[in-house]
């Protein structure tokens, strides 16, 4: 305690500080604030290296929409990620976002999830995505099943019409273009919507096109091995050998295209559940589609010398108005034995059709040979008709002609050839054919000639009678007329006389027989009395029958 | 540049930082109390250098956290986003508010960074008892003791909006882990700088060896 001076120059007056004791910590507290933070952020940082999730690479066409640090990878509108960098490709062809997600995401990031931007879009009808206007666009999730991991992706460029989840089953289907289905038509069962289009691709050979749908929960069971696929897309209009065919199955399908399925009566064949690998073929239209399968097919080669202008391939093979085949192909061959140009059109004929399925197809092929030997020799030919006089189409028609000539069956050749006989057509023109060559060897020349000597003769003739005959015949005439005359003077009287006569005794004879006269009155008489007599002997023969001894002993007298 | 008469460390004395006394220690002391006011007196601020390069270490340390990690969350009916300060700046200077961006820029990036680095070089040099430009030296202290509050700027910023847009469903703001950081950052270097002599520096010109209290 000093005191204090104003003298502040003086040193030595300078009050001496409390004396303090030594504290050995102050000087090691303040490293506590270090290690505090140095934990803190070795914590943050260990968390943050903890948390983070895989970083993966996402391609796609262009950019738009996608922003670093703002656009957002969403799994069923979860956020699960962030995209941190967009950038080009070494050949500058595509956009590489880099997107880090959350850690539990890591197990699903496999070789079938699918990416894709999710942006407002109208496709198929249908409007998504609205919700990206306000909030800008995210990159949508698809877990797949697949068991690789992977880190990069190849994102689409269109939304995926079915998630991974949702119930259904996807099937193949074939075809031979594409119409006018595109990924998100409808697919129909009974006019009910089954499904989707999922995608669509061309083969790699050019040949064709493979679609894949998906068919949802409730309608996968009612596709079997068995079902058909078909185009069901807008209108179909049809014009061939049975006329003009409209199809449509719905308004919907008619703007946007579609497939529709239908199981045919399976016909005691096995039907199993169709799998995903189940390939079906997609039918231009339903009644392709519901045509009997080919199982049981015979194939026959007709053999027409006529034009077949008007038969195409698919046309009917018909059996009195069965359809029991169809035309598969045509060709023009030149016959080289004969030189004669041919046409074989080669046709398959569903046996099943034909009803001898029970009872042929099941038996060994000779027996079906036999058989269609028997029919042959009945007179089974082949025989063009128009079916549409409107299309000028032509069918092949089967049926029995017993006046045909025989054909035997040559089994030999595959495919087997089944005679024909000339259509109805060609028929009509062999006949006018044949008219117009009697006609064109008919001697009309030497006709003429015998023709104009018959009738100079006959000219002749009519002089001489003229002259000669005529006088003569006019004589007869005369004296004909001469002896009439005397009939009628000398002979007409006395038979008017005779016939006078003749009337009187008519008359006597029937004065007589008239039913009051005596005669008829004593005559009825005499009959009753005959009647009376013979009642009594009729009375006495009864008696005598009851009584033989009255003829002995005389008639008993009736005792009273 | 050499110092015109005696310091008080050279007389032995010793000036009270809160009453402005001036006294001698107790013999073989190196401080004591104040026999005014009672406050702690000493020669040179206790531990000075260690105690700066704890602050300085603990600041740098959560300097990084503060400019990784998101310092503002907004979520609105647009969407969500988190900011860190460095994409704010980024957001501001695209969307074209370049002055902001640039006001944003060195308040909460150069200067805590500014001030760190200018902390560890004072200190570095008073260690090596360093002579070099003393004057310039002493300057950038004072700009850095007076700068450092200001660099608290966006955490009034968020503040504000944390406290302003609460719309619930609409819209609403919160502080991101990196906000504490980054306030931590600022009080540390504030601290750093305070507990910092800028005595020490001319100490080597008077050859005064106050690092021995330091």
């Amino acid at each position: 305690m000093a005191e204090h001076t104003p003298e502040s120059d003086n040193l030595d007056r300078v009050a001496t500080a409390r004396e303090q004791p030594k504290s050995r910590w102050s000087f090691q507290i303040v490293w506590l604030i270090p290690i505090v933070s140095a934990l803190i952020g070795g914590w943050l940082a260990v968390k943050a290296i903890m948390e983070r999730g895989p970083t993966i690479t996402v391609t796609f066409q262009n950019a738009e929409g996608l922003e670093a640090g703002k656009t957002k990878v969403k799994y069923k509108d979860v956020e699960i990620g962030m995209v941190k960098a967009v950038t080009l490709d070494k050949d500058l062809k595509r956009v590489v976002a880099t997107a880090e997600l959350v850690k539990d995401f890591s197990p699903h990031l496999v070789e079938d999830t699918r990416f894709w931007v999710v942006r407002p879009r109208i496709s198929g009808g249908t409007v998504s995505g609205l919700s990206t206007l306000l909030s800008g666009s995210y990159i949508g999730v698809d877990t797949g099943k697949s068991n690789k991991h992977r880190a990069s992706f190849a994102g689409l460029e269109t939304p995926p019409i079915v998630t991974i989840d949702t119930p259904g089953r996807e099937f193949t289907l074939r075809s031979h273009n594409l119409a006018s289905i595109d990924s998100g038509s409808p697919v129909f069962f009974r006019k009910l919507q089954a499904g989707q289009v999922t995608s669509y691709q061309l083969d790699k050979d050019g040949k064709g096109v493979t679609l894949k749908v998906f068919v949802n929960e409730p309608f996968v069971q009612f596709v079997t091995t068995n079902t058909r696929f078909f185009n069901a897309s807008g209108v179909d209009l049809k014009l061939d050998a049975s006329g003009i065919e409209v199809q449509m199955q719905s308004v919907v399908s008619l703007l946007l295209g579609g497939i529709a399925f239908e199981t045919p009566d399976d016909n005691g064949r096995v039907v199993t559940a169709a799998t995903t690998e189940t390939p079906f073929r997609l039918y231009p239209n339903r009644a392709e589609a519901l045509k009997n399968p080919d199982t049981d097919l015979a194939k026959f080669v007709l053999v027409f010398s006529e034009s077949v202008r008007g038969l195409a391939p698919g046309a009917p093979v018909d059996f009195r108005g069965v359809v029991v085949g169809e035309v598969v192909a045509i060709r023009a061959d030149i016959d080289p034995k004969t030189g004669q140009i041919i046409i074989p059109v080669d046709v398959n004929i569903y046996a099943e059709r034909m009803r001898l399925r029970s009872r042929i197809a099941a038996k060994a092929p000779e027996a079906r040979q036999a058989f269609i030997d028997r029919l042959v020799d009945k007179g089974l030919r082949a025989q063009l008709r128009t079916g549409s006089l409107l299309t000028g189409q032509l069918y092949v028609a089967l049926d029995f002609f017993p006046q045909a000539k025989k054909a035997p069956m040559n089994w030999a050749a595959t495919p087997t050839v089944l005679p024909t006989t000339p259509g109805a057509r060609q028929e009509l023109q062999q006949a006018i054919a044949s008219v117009a060559a009697k006609i064109d060897r008919l001697p009309l020349d030497e006709i003429a000639r015998d023709a104009r000597t018959m009738m100079g003769s006959a000219d002749k003739l009519i002089r001489r009678v003229d002259t000669e005959v005529t006088p003569d015949l006019r004589q007869t005439l005369q004296s004909g007329t001469r002896l009439l005359q005397r009939v009628d003077v000398e002979v007409v009287p006395e038979a008017g006389q005779m016939i006078v006569d003749a009337r009187k005794a008519l008359v006597s004879a029937d004065r007589m027989l008239a039913s009051e006269s005596p005669i008829q009155q004593d005559a009825r008489s005499t009959m009753r009395e005959v009647q009376k007599a013979a009642h009594a002997f009729r009375m006495l023969a009864d008696y005598l029958e009851r009584n033989p001894s009255a003829l002995l002993m005389g008639k008993k007298e009736d005792t009273p | 540049m050499s110092a015109t008469g005696a310091s008080a460390y050279r007389l032995g004395l010793m000036a009270c930082h809160t009453c402005g006394k001036l006294a001698r220690p107790a013999p073989g002391a190196h401080e004591g109390w104040c026999p005014r006011c009672g406050a702690s007196m000493h020669f040179r601020k206790p531990n000075s250098i260690t105690r700066t390069w704890a602050l300085l270490i603990a600041s740098v340390i959560l300097y990084i956290p503060a400019n990784v990690l998101p310092v503002m969350e907004s979520s609105s009916i647009l969407g969500s986003q988190t900011d860190t300060i460095m994409s704010g700046v980024v957001y501001l200077w695209v969307s074209g508010s370049w002055p902001l961006a640039i006001v944003v820029f060195v308040a909460s990036v150069v200067v805590p960074l500014a001030k760190i680095i200018a902390l560890a070089f004072l200190n570095t040099s008073v260690q090596m008892r360093s002579t070099w430009q003393p004057v310039q030296r002493t300057r950038l202290y004072r700009v850095v003791e007076l700068v450092g509050r200001w660099s608290m700027l966006d955490i009034y910023v968020i503040a504000l909006l944390v406290a302003l847009v609460q719309l619930k469903a609409v819209a609403t703001i919160n502080a991101g882990p990196a906000a504490l950081a980054f306030a931590a950052v600022v009080v540390l270097t504030m601290v750093a700088a305070m507990s910092f002599d800028p005595r020490l520096i001319w100490d080597p010109l008077e050859n005064n060896d106050g690092r021995a209290h330091a």
